[in-house]
């Protein structure tokens, strides 16, 4: 299919699908109202009766010029935005945000390590919220209703935690250049400890009603195999890269925060009921990372009530930069977001709070893409479970 | 392989007119690189044993100012067996009364991320790039006018009778 351009009448490959369908086929829009698109996607199907030929997707319709208004606001005031990016998990997002920063700025070491357990914490948290909404999701767009309710019941003590310590609920503007909008509030690593007892049983609870399931494991099974040579080649990256098989998480190869000081697995997709990298392995990456993510936020807990407990005098503000203007240069920072690698690209110019130029790679921008390279010549019922498995947030897709 | 390990296996490769440069004043240098081979040395560094940067982080088009007329692409590659990361620029002269894009090769053949970050470049900082084998825009609308994330962009008064404020 390379190449098309040069030989066809046609300017691009969409004109050229789009123009050369046959007559028995149907060209399908599904979307961008689809309950099972997770958002504003739609959808351009060419399909042969329930088999669909292939898969056009059509991205911006949420595009909130993100990069735009990054080159307008100073690195504090941009953290709201990137907040919204990935609102399942803003955390994640703004603390990604917040190291490139810091490390232009060379001030990276100096971040006391309770901030940096702190900032560990929540995002892991916040981790655990943003996969249950998958893994529920995921139930319901094949049919299971119950799961969603139940994991819509235990995000909700997640999201109550945080907007304990941030003072809202779902996008938190909670780290901040240097340091962290305020320290935990009194009680919280307790409760934190509660909430981690409870959760445990529930999670055993998901896995017997969904995860193995005879009718989940045969909607998902063998559907929507992603070979790794093809993940790589399109730059999936997360739980839809170690879906495939691979190894390869950013908290370990970049060790970056408190990472390299936690002892956490990392889960990788095995074909344990088909092929690997189907999407069944995918629903079960997201599942075990929920396990290594209660595993680190206990160890968080454990060092924040022993040695890095709250003093009276400890100031999360105190490392707070007056006026961030790093030095001139370009910087790309990534960082591992429950959905893969997000990155930011700086680029500036030395004399304003300003940066000349950000960009921004989402990963569920290229998760995304893959989607019409593995779901040529499926059932159209199966294609929903593929998107379901990608686990897209389109406010992050289209910035 | 370091930087400079690289550096110096493109040059023996490709020769002092391809690696123009490189850029080590921050924290990541970068490899300057002549616009017209870059697909040429992406697919080396791809395929070499020593380097093998398998995945494609990020691609970013940059405008780099109103006053210096220089329009830019920069790779942000990977290696997934030997966990390094390398910076790849390529840079244009272009003015901005002429007619047409600044253009750049695809380097879609080598990876398949390429596609949709070059289509993204395309709608927001309105670069072309060389056989694409479906440049579209992406993230606005198909008739968008103008390119926003250029320096001297200026939005349309208004878009099928709606104000754009």
């Amino acid at each position: 299919m390379t190449n098309t351009t040069s030989q066809t009448p046609y300017k691009t490959r969409y004109e050229k699908l789009i123009a050369e369908a046959q007559s028995s086929e149907m060209i399908l829009n599904m979307g961008p109202q689809h309950p099972s698109t997770h958002g504003v996607l739609r959808l351009e199907l060419i399909t042969d009766g329930e088999i669909v030929k292939e898969v056009i997707p059509h991205v911006g319709y949420l595009h909130r010029c993100f990069e735009k208004h990054a080159e307008n606001l100073t690195y504090q005031q941009t953290i709201p935005f990137a907040d919204r990016m990935d609102y399942l998990a803003s955390m994640n997002n703004s603390h990604a945000w917040v190291m490139g920063v810091e490390r232009m700025l060379g001030i990276d070491k100096e971040i006391p390590k309770r901030i940096e357990y702190i900032r560990v914490l929540v995002c892991e948290l916040n981790r655990i919220g943003s996969h249950l909404i998958a893994l529920g999701t995921y139930g319901i767009d094949i049919g299971a209703f119950t799961p969603f309710l139940w994991c819509f019941r235990d995000r909700e003590h997640i999201m109550n935690m945080l907007e304990w310590a941030s003072g809202s609920r779902m996008l938190y503007n909670y780290i901040w250049v240097g340091g962290l909008f305020f320290d935990l509030p009194v009680g919280f690593e307790e409760r934190c400890k509660e909430f981690i007892d409870y959760f445990r049983p529930k999670m055993t609870e998901l896995n017997e009603l969904l995860t193995e399931n005879q009718i989940f494991i045969s909607r998902t099974a063998n559907v929507g195999i992603l070979p790794l040579d093809v993940a790589i080649s399109y730059g999936c990256s997360g739980p839809m890269l170690r879906a495939s098989g691979l190894k390869w998480d950013l908290r370990r190869v970049d060790e970056y925060s408190a990472y390299p000081e936690l002892e956490f697995d990392i889960p990788v997709g095995s074909g344990k009921m088909g092929t690997t990298g189907d999407c069944w392995d995918r629903f079960k990456v997201r599942v075990d990372e929920i396990e290594q993510s209660v595993l680190m936020i206990e160890q968080c807990l454990e060092r924040l009530m022993k040695d890095l407990k709250r003093t009276p005098d400890f100031d999360p503000r105190a490392k707070l930069p007056k006026k961030i203007i790093p030095k001139e240069q370009d910087f790309y920072l990534r960082a591992e977001s429950p959905r893969g690698e997000l990155g930011y690209y700086f680029i500036t110019d030395g004399k304003s709070e300003i940066p000349k130029r950000v960009k921004a790679r989402a990963p569920s921008f290229n998760n995304l893409h893959v989607i019409s390279e593995i779901s040529r010549g499926i059932l159209i019922a199966d294609l929903i479970a593929i998107i379901g498995s990608i686990d897209i947030v389109l406010g992050e897709l289209d910035r | 392989m370091g930087f400079e390990d690289i550096k110096q296996l493109l040059t023996d490769k490709f020769g002092q007119e391809v690696v123009l440069g490189e850029e080590i004043s921050g924290l990541q240098p970068a490899l300057l690189i002549q616009p017209d081979r870059i697909a040429e040395v992406c697919l080396e560094l791809r395929d070499n044993e020593k380097t093998f940067f398998d995945f494609l982080s990020c691609i970013s088009g940059v405008d780099y100012g109103i006053g210096e007329n220089m329009f830019g692409v920069v790779y942000h590659l990977s290696s997934i067996p030997y966990k390094t990361q390398l910076t790849l620029k390529v840079k244009k002269y272009y003015d901005r009364a002429q007619e047409g894009l600044p253009s750049f090769p695809s380097v879609y053949s080598v990876w398949r991320t390429a596609e949709w970050h070059e289509r993204e470049a395309y709608d927001l900082v309105g670069i072309n790039f060389e056989n694409h084998p479906d440049l579209r825009r992406i993230l606005l609308p198909d008739d968008w006018e103008g390119y926003p994330l250029r320096k001297d962009y200026k939005a349309q008064e208004y878009y099928h009778g709606i104000k754009v404020d």
